[in-house]
């Protein structure tokens, strides 16, 4: 390991906040215990939904494939626990939105029985190529554990770039949350080893670690696990000042390497990549001990948790359980929140189950919970310009939101916002800013999408008008084609009409001629036949005019 | 909307804001009563009431929150600038006319706070010393007072009564005996030990005036210390102030004022932290507030030396205030990400 100390490059902005991560340090990482229930979404990352493969009734195993990934954007779901599918559908999930989505619902025996892995672990993974590695490793259902949950395997693509720095991201900025602490203080060495994998998914040069100085204890289990591992020369480990946003993708990249991913861009376009240091760990149980996504540490926290902690969660294991078993008084508890109080959102049900992404779970006590206050108008104070990490203008993005002027909004560089909340927290007019900034975003993208429709639809119908109009000439065309036809023939009689009439005539019986077929077989009769019509003939005049006599 | 992050308890607040300026006018506002007598005080007094009366009625007009939003200070904040900017004799309806005007054109016509363009007491104190010049310039010579300072009695019969019958030597402020002193042909020099005029200066710049002026530098400067304004306004339009003061002196030191005048003499302390940093009027990106500094510097310097009254601050900040959307849509800060990486 390098012994020097690295220098640190300052974000702008930022904020000291109040930690509050101590209370749910205290005690060590608790095992949860198994639920009733099992309430697994098909969708727990960002992409495409897994797609059931399971019916209901099935028996499953721990660790069974119950949902495929669907695609490439995609990972597959596994049973967490042993039981039986009872229910494929819409269930309350941890989302901003409240909506529900689909999940697959498993009751569980109890007896936690394992599946036989489809492939065991191997302790020497150097020999996989790095396809075989991320195949592993999608098929093990990994996403982003720090908050985001995007599909890990297509993090640990390369596509082309060459990658100088792979980044863990260890700094858990957020206020309340300490699982991230919790596991690097426990299982260092699997952290370690897990950064290695990944490392040589993406073939990195170095290997950098980015932890804010609070975490004393973490930084020295990770720095024990470095020295213990062998040539551990291309690990650095970097200790940021614990400022508020920096474990920020962008923040902590800066930090470290004083580079800036671009904007529109991503960090692989500067050749770096940053994976959670959660993320880091299941990838070493996924590759060295062939064990899928199961469980999570999630930290159970606020005001409203009696003892907060960390516990090892299974996935699908709902929040009412945790609060059962952590018991707390569900009358007490004034709002449930999923992530911090800085970036997570409200729940309204706690039917909803631990995620891939669920890292906190914070109950505030009804005491604690403030009514919002009336915003005033903005004074331009410039307070949220200056603690922005993005160097935004919050002031000026606040005034083009209010007054919907959405072009605007997005010249002031709308969409660099990362909704870190330090504009909300500083702002003296108590202005909800983060969320006009959100209100904005999802209105322009839904803008978007209408213009989109509006494009494809106006489309379809000037295709259609154009179809039309082409018929149109064609028809037209023909028309004088067959005009021009019939007048190239003489007209003896002058008259058009006749002339038609007449070639029409002429053209059937030319038909009639060149195919040898007679309209009705009234030609060529033989005098009896022809008696026998003439008798037939007379007969049917003589009934019509009985018919018409009586 | 309510139930979303972040869910921080946050202590900021505008009334907070407002009340930490208000703290900050006190060692100036002290000093001023000092030296110019307690007709300070019922000027402040009067504006306040004019101010609250003022506003309330209007917010009731537009059926607005009147008690919270008079509680915010602001109103109050735009009184006492008002009334420091003033002359402590000047007839009660002076400042009870300026403070409405203010309150009504400079603020309210507009939306309240945080939507005028205009900084409200600077359209105030303008509107009125146009209108009355002659009331506007009549100042008490600090020196005077020192000898014999006035009593509330004699303050009060000055406001209310136009001095009738009160034996106040009042005259021109330093930076006018200067201007009508040149305009004769009597050069700087002259003028400060001149029998006429000599009394006005002191140490610094004026007798009083640099008292006063130390003691809202001392303000501005708890201002900047706790965070309260941002430095660059300041920090631009003093700096600018005293760079363009030094050269022109040094160039001719007859025909031009002293920096040190031009600091302490009239109404730069004031200004550069309690005026010019209004926030809600000022220019608001970092660098915008550098240019909205110096250009309240250069224009100030400039009507002082060149224009047609002594002191330009009041039409300096104004006219800033009228380039500040500008001035802010050509400094945004590169965001992060989109610069040189």
């Amino acid at each position: 390991m390098k012994t020097a100390s690295h220098k640190v490059f300052n974000f702008h902005g930022g904020l000291l906040l109040d930690e509050h991560k101590s209370i749910s340090t205290s005690k060590q990482i608790e095992q949860a215990p198994i639920p009733a229930m099992l309430v697994l979404p098909l969708s727990q990352h960002i992409g495409v939904a897994a797609k059931p493969c399971v019916a209901i009734g099935d028996n499953v195993l721990k660790g069974q494939l119950i949902a495929k990934a669907d695609g490439r954007v995609s990972v597959p779901v596994h049973a967490s626990s042993s039981g039986k599918v009872v229910a494929i559908e819409k269930r309350h999930v941890p989302h901003p939105s409240q909506l529900k989505s689909e999940c697959i619902v498993i009751e569980t025996d109890g007896r936690d029985s394992p599946v036989e892995a489809e492939y065991t672990g191997l302790t020497n993974y150097h020999s996989l190529s790095t396809d075989e590695l991320r195949q592993r490793i999608q098929d093990a259902g990994i996403v982003g554990l720090g908050g985001a949950g995007f599909p890990s395997h297509l993090k640990l693509k390369p596509n082309g770039h060459h990658v100088d720095t792979l980044i863990l991201n260890a700094a858990e900025c957020e206020p309340y949350i300490s699982c991230d602490d919790m596991l690097m203080r426990e299982q260092a060495p699997a952290i370690i080893s897990g950064l290695r994998i990944m490392q040589q998914a993406l073939h990195a040069k170095n290997c950098m670690i980015g932890i804010e100085d609070n975490k004393v204890e973490a930084f020295a289990a990770l720095q024990t696990a470095i020295d213990d591992s062998d040539d551990s020369d291309d690990i650095e480990i970097v200790r940021v000042p614990t400022r508020y946003p920096a474990g920020g993708e962008r923040q902590l990249i800066y930090s470290l390497t004083g580079k800036q991913a671009p904007s529109q861009g991503r960090p692989l376009d500067i050749g770096i990549v940053c994976h959670n240091v959660g993320t880091a760990a299941a990838v070493h149980n996924a590759i060295i001990e062939g064990k899928p996504l199961l469980s999570r540490v999630v930290t159970l926290t606020g005001s409203g948790i009696p003892q907060p902690r960390n516990m090892h969660v299974l996935l699908g294991t709902p929040i009412d359980d945790l609060l059962e078993h952590c018991r707390a008084n569900r009358d007490d508890i004034g709002r449930t929140m999923i992530g911090g109080p800085m970036m997570g959102f409200v729940i309204d049900s706690t039917t909803a189950p631990i995620t891939k992404t669920t890292n906190c779970v914070l109950v505030t006590h009804q005491r604690d919970v403030k009514k919002p206050e009336t915003a005033l108008p903005c004074i331009r104070c410039g307070e949220c310009a200056d603690v922005c990490p993005v160097n935004l203008l919050p002031q000026q993005l606040y005034w083009y939101a209010h007054s919907q002027e959405f072009d605007h909004i997005q010249d002031y560089n709308l969409f660099d916002c990362i909704e870190c909340g330090c504009c909300d927290v500083v702002c003296p007019s108590r202005i909800p800013l983060v969320q006009y900034f959100r209100f904005s975003k999802t209105t322009i993208w839904q803008q978007e999408k209408d213009t989109e429709k509006s494009n494809k639809a106006r489309q379809r119908h000037e295709l259609r008008l154009e179809r039309l109009e082409r018929e149109k000439i064609e028809k037209r065309e023909r028309h004088n084609r067959k005009k021009a036809a019939l007048k190239k023939e003489p007209d003896k009689s002058e008259d058009p009409k006749k002339a038609a009439i007449l070639a029409a005539m002429k053209r059937v019986k030319d038909k009639q001629v060149a195919t040898n077929i007679s309209p009705a077989n009234t030609e060529n009769l033989s005098a009896e036949q022809q008696r026998k019509i003439d008798e037939a003939n007379a007969r049917r005049a003589e009934q019509n005019k009985d018919k018409n006599g009586s | 909307m309510i139930t979303n992050t972040p869910q921080v308890p946050s202590s900021a607040s505008v009334s907070k804001l407002m009340l930490h300026v208000g703290y900050a006018l006190v060692p100036g506002t002290l000093a001023y009563v000092w030296l110019f007598g307690v007709g300070v005080l019922v000027q402040i007094l009067l504006a306040c009431v004019t101010a609250i009366i003022t506003e309330g009625l209007i917010l009731a007009l537009r059926k607005r929150p009147v008690a919270q939003t008079l509680s915010d200070g602001s109103a109050l904040l735009t009184a006492v600038l008002l009334a420091l900017a003033i002359s402590p004799i000047a007839p009660w309806w002076i400042i009870v006319l300026g403070t409405a005007f203010a309150i009504l054109f400079g603020k309210q016509i507009y939306g309240g706070i945080g939507y005028n363009p205009f900084n409200p007491a600077m359209l105030g104190y303008v509107m009125l010393l146009i209108s009355f010049p002659l009331e506007m310039t009549n100042w008490p010579a600090a020196f005077s007072l020192l000898e014999q300072t006035p009593t509330l009695q004699t303050s009060l019969d000055v406001i209310f009564n136009s001095g009738l019958g009160v034996d106040t030597v009042s005259g021109a402020t330093p930076f006018d005996a200067i201007r009508t002193q040149l305009a004769q042909g009597l050069d700087i020099p002259a003028t400060l030990i001149s029998s006429d005029y000599g009394e006005l200066f002191g140490a610094l710049a004026g007798v009083g005036w640099e008292v006063v002026s130390i003691g809202f530098l001392l303000g501005g400067v708890y201002l900047l210390l706790t965070g309260r304004i941002a430095w660059q306004i300041p920090t631009a339009m003093l700096g600018t102030i005293a760079i363009l003061a030094s050269v022109f002196y040094l160039i001719d030191s007859t025909q031009y004022i002293s920096p040190l005048l031009h600091l302490f003499g009239g109404a730069s302390m004031l200004g550069a932290f309690f005026i010019a940093t209004d926030p809600v009027s000022a220019a608001t990106t970092p660098r915008g507030r550098i240019y909205y500094g110096i250009g309240i510097g250069v224009l100030t310097f400039v009507i002082r030396t060149w224009g047609g009254y002594p002191e330009g601050l009041a039409f300096a900040v104004l006219l800033m205030n009228m380039a500040a959307p500008t001035i802010d849509h050509y400094t945004r800060p590169t965001v992060f990400g989109q610069g040189k990486g």
